[in-house]
């Protein structure tokens, strides 16, 4: 089944009097439980495509069916409710909520979604669990280190069990190790069934994806399946990092 | 509409830890609203303490009672020259209609001179000696301190008795005891009968009892006052509310037989009651009113300023933030929502802290002006600074409404 059915979509931005064609004809399907990395040199339309993927924003052209339904021509508010049901963002710079705990920033995309107090915790404790974070749940963000932080924004991605992860340089901010230890999580994520769209620019990391497409100019260069997926070892999340 | 709970529940929370989160900018904004909403409640809190120094000083003149009089003393329809060429009322007036009255309950000829009174070294001035007979009393709801009001034999025989107001008492004998004592008005002796006690409304002036002196009529006529120049003013007091228009309409048609009008003449005197007084009174109160509150909400609305200027602050530093709630899945109404709670807190803080500061400065005020912070103007007062926050909120926590995701994502 077809998670993401994307048809010619083309985005162009009105610069001055200059138009900008982000992106010029994509079209492309995403299946669920696919594990895909969006890859392209900074300029090439990744990240334009990654909002329109994400619905924080909508093609100028072309059709986008999410989930069956056609999302292209939706307002702000409808955008809203599919991201908070649908959708779990994972970003470069975690953006959590500096003055929350972990607990209130997993708990966060529930309270839109309007889930009772009580049923909230409950989630957001178990999404915790889930990323090896249960003893750190009263921690603010400036009480955790860099991978803590990106496990509680993974968590907060998987509280609401999405139809897609959609994971935006996820490592960029992290050392190689805790990277690693990031990565090893989305496999575990993915091993559960779970779609995960990770965009990036670095080659290795995309190589845990199964697939890879490749953006160039605000077109597809590139879509294919890789051969010899990189699967990283399980570490257990190791609570000492 | 769980939903809408759950993000009013979370933007208070939000609220809270925001304006925790700026300690000394939200104690700042926090102090110009309390400013204005200590101004407003005060404001009104005096305005009701005069509204009610009026009062009481116009219930002084008692509800019941009537003022024949050459004079119209409120209404203007009666253009002031045909009102000065009225005869003057006469003693002789007075005692045809006392006569002829049935209704009243007691009626007494007034008329008045400004006269210095003196004692020994003291003196006081611009007193209003009032000259009257002995039922004078029966009009009014005066009582005494001490002594009592000239009787009869002294009224007629037009004795050198005074009766004095309570502070014109208290300023010649500041130690008490001016019972049977002999003060001096324009060289003439007085002797003191009764002294009455103290009336305390302030807004009437002069004409308030405790700055006049009593005396019978005769001793004005004789010493202050050529009886051709001063018009004589009938006090009627009718037997209660009631009776009060139908002892208007016999004094009136008594009055014109007295006064041997024709039928198609106009009535050459004019019949005055209190309510004329409250309706100036009224008037002035509500100029006064008008006036107090625009000036005290021009400082409320300094403090909405502020707020509103720090709230377009606070969405322009939570770009980032408002990009997260929205990235996840925050509606534009509960944006719109929290930045507006958050605006409303404050002020609320604002309103309470300046409802403490009105309720300790009123009763600094109340040595001055009999008056309390009453709960219309502490309900007001909460309302307004709500309001207030929802008003001055609503423009910054639109803007923040309105954001992009994409962009505010973006923003560092």
């Amino acid at each position: 089944m077809n998670i993401i059915n994307i048809e010619h979509i083309a985005k162009i931005y009105q610069v001055g009097s200059e138009e900008v064609h982000a992106l010029r004809d994509v079209s492309l399907n995403i299946e669920k439980g696919e594990y895909v990395a969006i890859m392209g040199p900074s300029g090439s339309g990744k990240s334009t495509l990654m909002n329109i993927l994400g619905c924080l924003d909508t093609p100028t052209k072309g059709l986008y069916n999410f989930t069956g339904v056609n999302v292209s021509q939706m307002n702000d508010n409808e955008l809203a409710n599919i991201r908070n049901k649908e959708i779990g963002f994972v970003f470069q710079t975690f953006n959590l909520l500096p003055r929350s705990d972990a607990l209130h920033n997993v708990e966060l995309p529930l309270i839109y979604a309007g889930v009772s107090s009580h049923d909230r915790k409950e989630k957001a404790k178990v999404a915790l669990d889930h990323v090896g974070l249960n003893d750190r749940m009263h921690h603010k963000p400036n009480e955790l280190s860099g991978g803590q932080r990106q496990r509680v924004a993974i968590a907060r991605a998987l509280v609401t069990q999405p139809s897609i992860i959609l994971a935006d340089e996820p490592t960029g901010n992290l050392d190689t190790k805790t990277g690693e230890d990031i990565m090893a999580l989305f496999n575990d994520i993915y091993e559960q069934g779970n779609t995960i769209i990770l965009v990036t620019h670095e080659e290795y990391i995309a190589e845990h994806a199964e697939r890879i497409i490749r953006i160039r100019d605000g077109m597809i260069e590139k879509d294919e399946h890789v051969k010899e997926r990189y699967i990283p070892k399980k570490n257990g999340f190791s609570k000492a990092d | 509409m769980s939903a809408f709970l759950y993000e009013i529940k979370e933007g208070l929370l939000i609220s809270l830890r925001a304006i925790r989160a700026n300690k000394i900018r939200s104690a700042l904004t926090i102090f110009g609203i309390v400013i204005g909403i200590t101004a407003v409640v005060l404001m009104s809190t005096a305005i009701k303490g005069i509204d009610n120094a009026f009062a009481k000083g116009v219930s002084s003149l008692g509800s019941d009672n009537l003022y024949i009089d050459k004079w119209e003393w409120f209404n203007n329809d009666t253009p002031w020259w045909e009102l000065r060429n009225r005869k003057n009322l006469t003693l002789e007036d007075f005692e045809k209609y006392r006569e002829l009255a049935k209704l009243p309950l007691a009626v007494a000829p007034t008329v008045w001179s400004n006269q210095t009174v003196k004692y020994k070294d003291r003196n006081v001035e611009s007193i209003i000696v009032q000259g009257t007979n002995e039922e004078y009393i029966n009009t009014t709801n005066l009582s005494f301190d001490e002594g009592r009001f000239f009787n009869d034999l002294e009224s007629n025989g037009g004795r050198a008795v005074v009766v004095l107001g309570f502070q014109v008492a208290n300023n010649l004998f500041p130690n008490g005891n001016a019972l049977d004592q002999d003060v001096k008005i324009k060289g003439h002796k007085f002797k003191v009968v009764g002294v009455l006690s103290e009336q305390g409304s302030w807004v009437m002036g002069n004409f308030n009892p405790d700055n006049q002196v009593f005396t019978p009529i005769q001793n004005v006529f004789k010493y202050f006052q050529s009886e051709w120049f001063r018009s004589v003013t009938i006090n009627v007091r009718a037997r209660n509310s009631i009776m009060v228009e139908a002892t208007k309409e016999e004094a009136i048609s008594i009055m014109r037989r007295v006064r041997g009008l024709k039928y198609n003449e106009p009535d050459d005197f004019s019949i005055n009651q209190q309510e004329g007084l409250l309706n100036t009174i009224n008037q002035t109160v509500g100029v006064i009113q008008i006036a107090g509150l625009f000036i005290t909400g021009l400082s409320l609305f300094v403090g909405a300023v502020g707020i509103m200027n720090i709230m377009f602050v606070s969405v322009k530093e939570r770009t980032k933030e408002i990009g997260i709630r929205k990235a996840i899945g925050a509606k534009r109404r509960t944006i719109l929502g929290q930045f507006i709670t958050e605006s409303a807190i404050i002020c609320l803080f604002g309103g309470i802290v300046g409802l403490i500061m009105a309720v300790i400065l009123s009763m600094v005020v109340n040595q001055f002006l009999p008056t309390s912070v009453q709960i219309d103007s502490v309900v007001l007062a909460i309302v307004i600074s709500i309001a207030t926050g929802v008003i001055s909120g609503f423009a910054p926590a639109y803007t923040a409404a309105k954001l992009d995701p994409v962009e505010a994502l973006r923003y560092e």
